[in-house]
């Protein structure tokens, strides 16, 4: 019995197709674990494991080394606000601090409405809008408190939902197809090509 | 004097609000360099880019060239291109990903048909939801367009490409890190040797790594020649090169401009590109290549922005990434902000690195936020010291990868320039900027 949907399921056997071994698909299917449940859940990594061919614990110890997988409920919006040194040098500390006042949560809590959540990020490489927020890995671009609260308004409101999506929603642009290339047939043919280019080469006359 | 007479290389579609669609990309060119690159034999094209002597975008600054060669002697498996840019303060394949997704796509097929590989990997930081959509999107246009996928525009050559999304690891931007991120496992670096991939990469098989801003040069150099792309720039700073110019400028931002024929002063001041500092204050210091690199005084602003020129006054050109800050800034505060950095995105798998980051980084937080003792300026050198013995540039190196020597740079830099602000900060009780 499936914990993903029917949609994420077929998803996730396309995603496994386009790899050699099926444990390289390990992070993208985190991301789809993620995507149907808002974070990665205890029965999102026992699929993980599954489909990777690996253990639960596998999955949970891969899936905790990197930022963006939370194993316990978040809210729907995560929001990230960058301190790092270009956005420390803009005022990013101020614009964290303000984000927690309006928010009403402390920094890596979520709001009591359980609609945000509120994270101090690393740099998120858009320094020429510093200080850098994201919302759900969307650039936000609003770079002063007041600007601010009022994207946190339209995000209560739903007005941003189509820029915007849920937590855990990544790439909104599916792959369109499998591989075309199989390796096995293209090594053989790249080998009769190289041997053919060989016999064209003119030899170096020996010395 | 500011020299920006040289063709825009990478950011020649920046002004089309729709550069990064195909019909824009065929509209200016696009994959024109591709079909020429197959009429020619994967050696030839493989000699333009050595006689392009193109420098890796990433930041160690390794000829492409070479790196490739190395791999030729061997059958190749992989190619994986590097998206996961997240050294602070750079923002430059970011840009290219989400402005100009179809030239790195015809970047990458060149350079795969040239070591031909038929299996490429495309690693975007997970972060980069936009460019992960418009890359996906560039790929499945260029597979309908006939330029992947099996024989490709009508040659005998086939290739697939697949955009893998990281997942929020700075330690998976360090390509044997992010190899094994790419089998699956935790974004741990490889311990050295092999050096390179092109020994043993992806599933142990021989594998050339390749930056976004590398591959993004490919099709202008096939268009153009080799010998045009070396014409400019100077010494073995070949090309234009994107610096991402952030901290307390006017205009913050990336610029493409000719390598060495332009100083850090003509990129902070020029009123194209940074348009000098805010409220005209004066410079303190400069980082000159990404947090990693050894901070300049203002006394370097001359300097030309050149990956041997700056490497020869002990730092990096690194990832081009160049953080103004001035009068206003407080430089403990920086450089304990740099460290909490490292700290938080140490792997943990040596000693030095793990250790040291969070030993260094709270005896910084003490001295800017209170409680420092004066004898912690030269504990915070000795700590520096036991990460990367004797402080040098290049760096001793005590760990697997180079994040752990990477760590001292700032907090070195800072007490170095700016001793007396560490000390008005342990007699103040914490940072007087406050």
């Amino acid at each position: 019995m499936s914990h993903f949907r029917i949609d994420i399921r077929q998803r996730a056997e396309e995603v496994l197709a386009l790899y050699p071994r099926p444990r390289s698909a390990m992070l993208p299917l985190l991301h789809l674990a993620q995507e149907q449940d808002g974070y990665v859940s205890d029965e999102g990594i026992a699929e993980v494991a599954e489909l990777t061919l690996t253990t639960p614990a596998d999955v949970r110890g891969t899936a905790l080394f990197y930022d963006m997988f939370h194993l316990e409920p978040v809210g729907r919006f995560v929001v990230a606000v960058c301190t790092n040194i270009a956005c420390l040098l803009a005022g990013g500390d101020e614009l964290l601090e303000h984000a927690s006042t309006s928010l009403g949560c402390p920094v890596g809590a979520t709001s009591s409405d359980g609609l945000f959540t509120l994270e101090e990020s690393e740099c998120l490489a858009d320094c020429d809008f510093a200080p850098c927020v994201q919302v759900n890995h969307r650039y936000v671009r609003t770079t002063t408190p007041g600007a601010l609260d009022a994207v946190f308004a339209q995000l209560r409101a739903g007005k941003l939902d189509h820029d915007i999506p849920p937590h855990g929603t990544l790439i909104r642009v599916r792959r369109a197809g499998g591989l075309h290339a199989p390796r096995a047939d293209v090594s053989a043919e790249r080998l009769a090509a190289s041997e053919a280019r060989q016999d064209r080469t003119p030899k170096e006359p020996k010395s | 004097m500011t020299t920006l007479t040289a063709p825009r290389i990478v950011l020649s579609r920046l002004e089309y609000a729709d550069s990064f669609t195909l019909t824009r990309y065929l509209a200016t060119g696009g994959y024109e360099a591709l079909r020429k690159a197959l009429m020619m034999f994967p050696e030839a094209v493989a000699s333009e880019v050595d006689q392009a002597s193109l420098l890796g975008r990433g930041g160690a600054g390794f000829p492409a060239g070479r790196k490739w060669s190395m791999l030729r002697k061997s059958p190749i498996s992989y190619l994986v291109v590097n998206g996961d840019e997240s050294e602070p303060a750079t923002f430059k394949d970011h840009l290219l990903l989400e402005r100009d997704p179809h030239q790195l796509v015809e970047g990458v097929i060149i350079a795969a048909y040239a070591l031909q590989v038929s299996s490429v990997f495309i690693y975007v930081r997970g972060e980069f939801a936009l460019g992960l959509e418009r890359l996906q999107q560039a790929v499945n246009d260029a597979y309908e367009f006939g330029a992947l996928g099996s024989k490709i525009l009508d040659s005998d050559f086939s290739i697939d490409v697949v955009v893998h999304p990281g997942a929020g690891a700075y330690i998976c931007g360090e390509e044997t890190a992010l190899i094994e991120s790419l089998e699956g496992k935790r974004g741990f670096p490889r311990i050295k040797p092999p050096f390179f991939p092109a020994v043993a990469g992806l599933y142990g098989e021989p594998t050339v790594v390749n930056n976004v801003e590398t591959m993004s040069n490919l099709p202008w150099i096939i268009t153009n020649g080799g010998a045009a792309f070396a014409a400019l720039g100077g010494g073995r700073s070949t090309g234009t090169r994107l610096f991402a110019l952030a901290g307390r400028v006017n205009n913050p931002g990336v610029f493409e401009i000719e390598m060495v024929k332009n100083t850090f002063r003509d990129l902070i001041y020029d009123p194209q590109l940074g348009g000098g500092v805010i409220d005209g204050k004066k410079i303190r210091a400069i980082i000159p290549g990404g947090v990693s690199a050894p901070w300049f005084g203002p006394e370097l602003l001359d300097l030309p922005l050149g990956q041997d020129e700056v490497a020869e006054k002990g730092s990096m050109l690194g990832s081009g990434s160049i953080v103004v800050m001035d009068e206003t800034t407080c430089v403990v505060r920086a450089a304990w902000r740099i460290t909490k950095f490292f700290a938080r995105e140490s792997c943990g798998q040596c000693t030095p690195c793990r250790e040291g980051s969070g030993w260094i980084e709270r005896a910084m937080y003490r001295v800017e936020h209170g409680g420092g003792r004066m004898e912690d300026v030269d504990l915070l050198l000795d700590l520096c010291d036991n990460i990367a013995p004797g402080l040098t540039w290049p760096p001793q190196q005590t760990t697997i990868c180079v994040l752990g020597p990477s760590i001292p740079s700032s907090v070195h830099s800072a007490i170095q320039m700016f001793r007396d602000d560490f000390v008005e900060h342990v007699t103040n009780g914490g940072c007087p900027h406050d």
